[in-house]
């Protein structure tokens, strides 16, 4: 069976981070990505999904299979309406690095993939973009 | 509505004669031929496939659903010849070699109808070529996947894990390391520090003649790994060329036991584990 | 709401992590531990993660926190079976889980405890 290339889950409990992690896990390995792929892009989604729902007021997670020059990855999209980040450029060196405080884990994320995209306003929400290839 | 179908079906034992008296005069790789039960048997099924598939009426697109079978076949056929060392040219040969016996057969049923015989050429031309195409693509790919497998083991087989005692473990670095390679060592390593249980693993890179930045900082990264699983890692036989360059590249070894030689390692190892070597009684 | 079962064995208390924690579950684990530890007097605490395919920042913290909060209560923690792709994920993530103790496995773990003065 060809997998469905793209795949939206909802974000709103802590469940939900959990869904999201086991939707990616599932892809990566279906795609054939080695462990270490595999479990870089899950500790990113689950960061990232976590973000959306304590910080970003609950959203939305969406899956997709992509490729380029014949290599195929996973995009995952993370959507909120929330608060937005007023300094963004802030927000990704918080971290673990800087004492282990709320860190929003943006930096960490990043670092996991291998493309990352954000987007956010204050006021009106974020989008946030990970790849990661096979 | 093409007549193709009718008429393969028809001349059946005809094409085949021909089509497989074709490529039985190509070599193949160290110049054998095919056997020929084996390439009779590839070539009825093959034309079985291909009669079935062209009579649903579709002869344009070979990419529909309806063409699944003839593709699956010749993914099959295709690999085969890949792994036995045939070239792509000898591969595709398969699916060219059958215009010329076709087209004798196009050519005695429209006998005075000569544009009704263009029309057919034509169909046919374009069908076999996207059909020996797409021979030649999984041709490709499968080789592809072939070298890819074939990196990998080397990657594997070259850099051994040995076991020097019970809990100890040592990685005898050889040759220049490039990133995909340096990876796959330090995961194969972490694999065997679980595996075996050792919480002490010696990487010696004697025979690694330069260290670059990326190179120590996987390095690093595997002794930091390591640590967060509870083993600890050593590295031996930092020549002073590279003891220079690692200064002077600013790589910072951090709290790393360092030893000069393997030897030297392993004497730290057993001391951390309180274990001595002492004469044997005689 | 489920929780994750926590063994006695002498002076250890043995936890086994064995499903993929949703945050809630972490902190109730994190609430249940610390009980334990005074119930029992637990002197030593080993967490099993051999079965998580993943820790991220909130698991790694609640890891260290435990470590933190035994320590107050006059015990120790080992974190032991890390994977190595957890691990290789955590150095890229820069996560260093400082004050955590951790050894290859259960056998390790309760080894390092006791070189380090508690009894079984």
């Amino acid at each position: 069976m060809a997998p469905r290339t793209e795949q939206e889950l909802k974000l709103v409990s802590s469940e939900d981070v959990v869904l999201v992690r086991q939707a990616v896990r599932q892809r990566a390995a279906d795609l054939g990505f080695s462990l270490v792929n595999q479990t870089k892009l899950v500790t990113a989604a689950s960061e990232l999904a976590r973000n959306a729902v304590l910080h970003g007021g609950g959203g939305y997670a969406r899956i997709e299979t992509v490729s380029r020059n014949g290599r195929s990855g996973i995009r995952v999209t993370f959507e909120d309406r929330g608060p937005g980040i007023a300094d963004i450029e802030q927000a990704m060196k918080d971290g673990f690095t800087t004492g282990g405080g709320l860190g929003l884990g943006l930096g960490g994320a990043k670092r996991l993939s291998d493309e990352f995209e954000i987007e956010s306003r204050v006021g009106e929400g974020t989008r946030i973009c990970v790849v990661r290839w096979r | 509505m093409t007549k193709i179908p009718a008429i393969v079906k028809q001349h059946e034992s005809e094409l085949l004669a021909e089509w497989i008296a074709r490529q039985s005069a190509i070599a193949g790789p160290h110049g054998r031929t095919r056997p020929e039960p084996e390439l009779r048997a590839e070539c009825r099924t093959f034309l079985n496939l291909f009669q079935q598939a062209a009579q649903t009426g579709n002869v344009s697109d070979i990419g529909t659903s309806d063409w699944k079978p003839v593709r699956d076949f010749l993914q099959e056929a295709s690999t085969q010849r890949a792994r036995q060392g045939y070239s792509p040219v000898e591969t595709a040969m398969f699916i060219f070699s059958l215009k010329h016996p076709l087209f004798q057969c196009l050519r005695q049923e429209f006998q005075g109808d000569g544009d009704g015989l263009a029309d057919e050429i034509w169909t046919g031309t374009l069908l076999l070529d996207q059909l020996g195409l797409y021979t030649t693509e999984v041709y490709q790919k499968s080789r592809e996947e072939v070298i890819a497998r074939q990196q990998q083991e080397m990657i594997e087989l070259s850099t051994p894990v040995i076991q020097l005692w019970h809990g100890i473990l040592a990685l005898p670095l050889i040759g220049t390391l490039d990133s995909n390679r340096t990876q796959v060592i330090m995961e194969t390593l972490l694999q065997r520090i679980v595996d075996t249980g050792s919480a002490i693993a010696i990487i010696d890179i004697t025979g690694v003649p330069t260290v670059d930045t990326m190179v120590a900082q996987h390095l690093m990264k595997t002794v930091a790994a390591a640590r967060l699983m509870g083993a600890d890692c050593m590295i031996s036989g930092i020549r002073p060329q590279i003891a220079q360059t690692m200064v002077h590249l600013g790589v910072a070894l951090g709290d790393v036991t360092t030893k000069a030689s393997l030897a030297d390692a392993f004497a730290n190892a057993l001391q951390k584990k309180r274990l001595a070597v002492s004469e044997a009684r005689a | 709401m489920d929780t994750i079962p926590i063994l006695k064995l002498g002076d250890f208390l043995l936890v086994t992590i064995q499903v993929d924690m949703h945050d809630r579950l972490a902190m109730r684990l994190q609430d249940d531990l610390t009980e334990r530890i005074v119930q029992v007097k637990a002197r030593g605490v080993l967490i099993d993660i051999s079965a998580l395919e993943m820790v991220d920042s909130f698991i790694g913290r609640m890891l260290a926190n435990i470590a933190l909060m035994a320590r107050v209560l006059d015990a120790e923690t080992v974190v032991v079976g890390m994977r190595p792709a957890v691990a290789i994920t955590l150095v890229e993530l820069g996560l260093s889980l400082k004050g955590v103790r951790t050894a290859l496995n259960v056998d390790q773990g309760m080894d390092l405890l006791r070189q380090l003065g508690i009894r079984g």
